[in-house]
């Protein structure tokens, strides 16, 4: 009798512990994010915030894949886990229109205007913004100017990709830790297959076809697969197909990279002499060559505190925000978040800060997430649609093998199309 | 003679160099984490500060000010401590039953506890968010981490006791019975003192095991439950090499597990070897 009295009050004990934090009358909002710099530097500059409106906020830090299973089992059983959520440009409009995340309702001053289209867009759906863009990318070329003028070449905004592989020849000097091309080549629908995705879409392939069925097996894959395989395996860094945005950041700032073609943000990690920059190559078909994606606030269906959630987002990403962080002794104008509003590249410090400002800005700006008669769903690198990283997950993996010699482009093209196949098919799309 | 010689000295020179070998092999990993601990983000990344480089304690006190580590670890502590004594709390009864009073069913029930922990954690989550969040109300709770943590280390538990239990001869437990004893009484003054090694080094591993937990107690927890392992989760980054911080968010973590692993080794030693050729 004693022993279960015991473990009774236990468990009542410790249950109590989770309720009586929030139970002192204060509002206190639970917040997930990813672990990056921007949203760092955000809990430090949101101590104002908490001072100004006695609002209590807490930090939920998690890997990108560990915050999406989270976020999503929370949502699935009805949230209530998190106030506000950060998520992408991939599961914004999705989630919107399945209810999973409430429209977001923004003041008058907010000024929704100033959000550039491309990012208001790609977090909305049927005209609905549900998720407040925090910090937005695309990609472009970086490259090193004194390697390209030693060796006599030059990168152009837009170059044809036969150039970047020419350019990237110049610069390759293995024998001397520089390797002409560092691009992705680790699987994953985030990893290689964003890079590949827009590299397809310049030689004007696409996901799927207007059916909604798998289009890997066109001439167009074909043809961007065969070149990406060609350019990455004959000049880049030797095990390329472990290699993602991290690692190529760690190589390039040791060096060892003439080219790399990545997220914007990467510009403001670069810590070498003599970057440049040019907007993303293509093979006729500019349209979707350059990726967009943004992570965003969100406030999930179910939060308790709805109100306050919506009042923080709208700080959060506001233009004062954006001068709270240039201004904050801590970080300065290199480190604002960009990629979101139109009035942030307007500001004299920032352009003096951030000399790829012009760049991104152009990036961003030339990005066409909406849908058209080449692709008939929304995303760039991406298709906004509930199936896709499984499918991106399964091809990433062929691919990597064509990178890798462990099976020819055709093989790995024939593998994938079989996989995506049997999964929308089994999604019911046709 | 003389080749008899040559060949114990060179076993004296080479077995222990190759056991050396070897444990620094094993050893590099943590060393390099606790290495670059002490380096900023920027540095950590560089090749050219590999050895060479100005120490920080920037991440520790970034880790400290700005990632409360405190609370995680009192989390962590609170947890483990908490799992690892219920759970022997339940195993040595169990174990004891099995060892010394078997029926037909015992070697099925004990496969059966076994095979528990082959069924993947992954099939589960969605149940148990649901049942933790919507029907009990537990989500997030020192309860829960504790509960579970003490469920699936259970059969592990119960295995371990069970393979000491059954190096204990009967005719004591017997000769005790005859004395008078009860069953608490069998238990108390027989099987605790002679399996007292084996109890510790069941507890030590548990506890360890608990400690590294990640998959639950970084799924079913938010703010007021969170352990190490989720702190270290949080540090991952996909965009930005925050390797320093990372690393002393590692070695915090996992500082005071190898503090006691390093007290506690011969414990620990003859636990992982439980079942071996005696």
């Amino acid at each position: 009798m004693s022993i279960k009295k015991t473990l009774l009050t236990t468990a009542v004990g410790f249950s109590l512990t989770a309720g009586a934090a929030a139970a002192d009358g204060h509002t206190e909002l639970t917040i997930a994010i990813v672990n990056n710099g921007h949203m760092i530097n955000m809990q430090t500059v949101a101590e104002a915030y908490t001072e100004e409106t006695g609002v209590q906020l807490n930090w939920v830090s998690l890997e990108e894949g560990v915050l999406r299973e989270q976020v999503t089992s929370d949502t699935a059983t009805g949230g209530g886990q998190y106030d506000i959520i950060n998520i992408g440009m991939q599961e914004a409009p999705i989630w919107g229109a399945a209810g999973w995340i409430e429209p977001l309702e923004l003041s008058d001053d907010y000024d929704v205007g100033d959000l550039l289209p491309a990012m208001a867009n790609g977090l909305s759906a049927d005209g609905t913004l549900y998720a407040a863009p925090f910090y937005g990318e695309s990609s472009m070329v970086m490259y090193r100017k004194d390697l390209t003028d030693a060796a006599g070449v030059t990168i152009a905004d837009n170059d044809s990709w036969d150039n970047v592989m020419a350019a990237a020849a110049a610069m390759h000097d293995p024998d001397n830790g520089v390797y002409g091309a560092c691009l992705r080549g680790k699987p994953g629908w985030g990893d290689n297959m964003a890079f590949v995705t827009t590299m397809v879409n310049s030689f004007g392939g696409a996901w799927f076809d207007a059916d909604m069925r798998p289009a890997l097996d066109t001439e167009e894959w074909n043809a961007a697969i065969n070149f990406y395989v060609e350019l990455l395996g004959t000049y880049g860094p030797p095990g390329s197909e472990g290699n993602s945005f991290n690692e190529i950041l760690a190589l390039y700032n040791e060096g060892k990279c003439g080219l790399w073609i990545d997220a914007t943000i990467a510009a403001s990690f670069l810590e070498v002499d003599g970057v440049a920059y040019a907007q993303s190559p293509n093979a006729g078909n500019p349209v979707g060559a350059n990726w967009l994606w943004a992570w965003a606030m969100a406030v999930p269906t179910g939060s308790p505190n709805s109100e306050a959630a919506h009042a923080f987002i709208e700080w959060a990403t506001s233009k004062e925000y954006i001068q709270a962080v240039g201004n904050h002794p801590d970080f300065g104008w290199g480190s604002v978040p960009t990629g979101t509003r139109a009035s942030t590249y307007e500001i004299a410090e920032f352009q003096a800060a951030a000399p790829f400002a012009a760049a991104e800005m152009a990036a961003i700006e030339s990005a066409a997430p909406a849908a058209t008669d080449l692709k008939p769903y929304v995303g760039v690198q991406f298709a906004a649609i509930p199936e896709f990283p499984e499918v991106g997950t399964a091809v990433a993996q062929e691919i990597a093998a064509a990178l890798s010699g462990a099976k020819t482009v055709e093989e790995a093209l024939e593998a994938s199309q079989a996989a995506a196949d049997a999964i929308m098919s089994e999604a019911g799309y046709y | 003679m003389a080749i008899v010689a040559t060949t114990s000295r060179f076993s004296k020179i080479a077995w222990p160099t190759l056991a050396w070998v070897v444990a620094l092999i094993f050893f590099f990993p943590i060393f390099y984490m606790v290495l670059t601990s002490f380096k900023t983000d920027a540095d950590a990344v560089k090749p050219e500060f590999l050895f060479s480089f100005t120490p920080t304690l920037e991440n520790y006190a970034n880790m400290t000010e700005n990632y409360d580590y405190w609370r995680f670890a009192t989390n962590s502590v609170i947890t483990s401590v908490l799992a690892t004594l219920f759970a022997l709390a339940v195993g040595v009864p169990c174990a004891y039953a099995m060892a010394f009073n078997p029926s037909r069913a015992t070697k099925d029930v004990l496969m059966w506890m076994l095979s528990t922990k082959m069924l993947p954690a992954a099939a589960v989550l969605y149940p148990m968010t649901f049942l933790t969040k919507n029907v009990f109300g537990v989500f997030d709770t020192h309860f829960l981490v504790i509960l579970v943590l003490c469920l699936i280390n259970l059969p592990i538990v119960i295995w371990m006791l069970f393979t000491y239990f059954k190096d204990i001869p009967k005719d004591i437990i017997e000769a005790g019975k005859m004395d008078g004893l009860t069953t608490w009484g069998e238990v108390k003054e027989i099987l605790i003192p002679l399996a007292w090694g084996g109890i510790v080094s069941t507890a030590l591993l548990t506890f360890i095991f608990c400690w590294n937990e990640a998959y639950w107690t970084v799924r079913l927890t938010t703010i007021d439950a969170a352990t190490l392992s989720k702190l270290i989760e949080g540090n991952r980054a996909p965009e930005g090499l925050f390797f320093g911080r990372l690393s002393a968010v590692s070695t915090a973590a996992v500082g005071p597990i190898i503090v006691l692993g390093w007290f506690c080794q011969k414990q620990l030693v003859s636990g992982l070897t439980f079942g071996a050729v005696k």
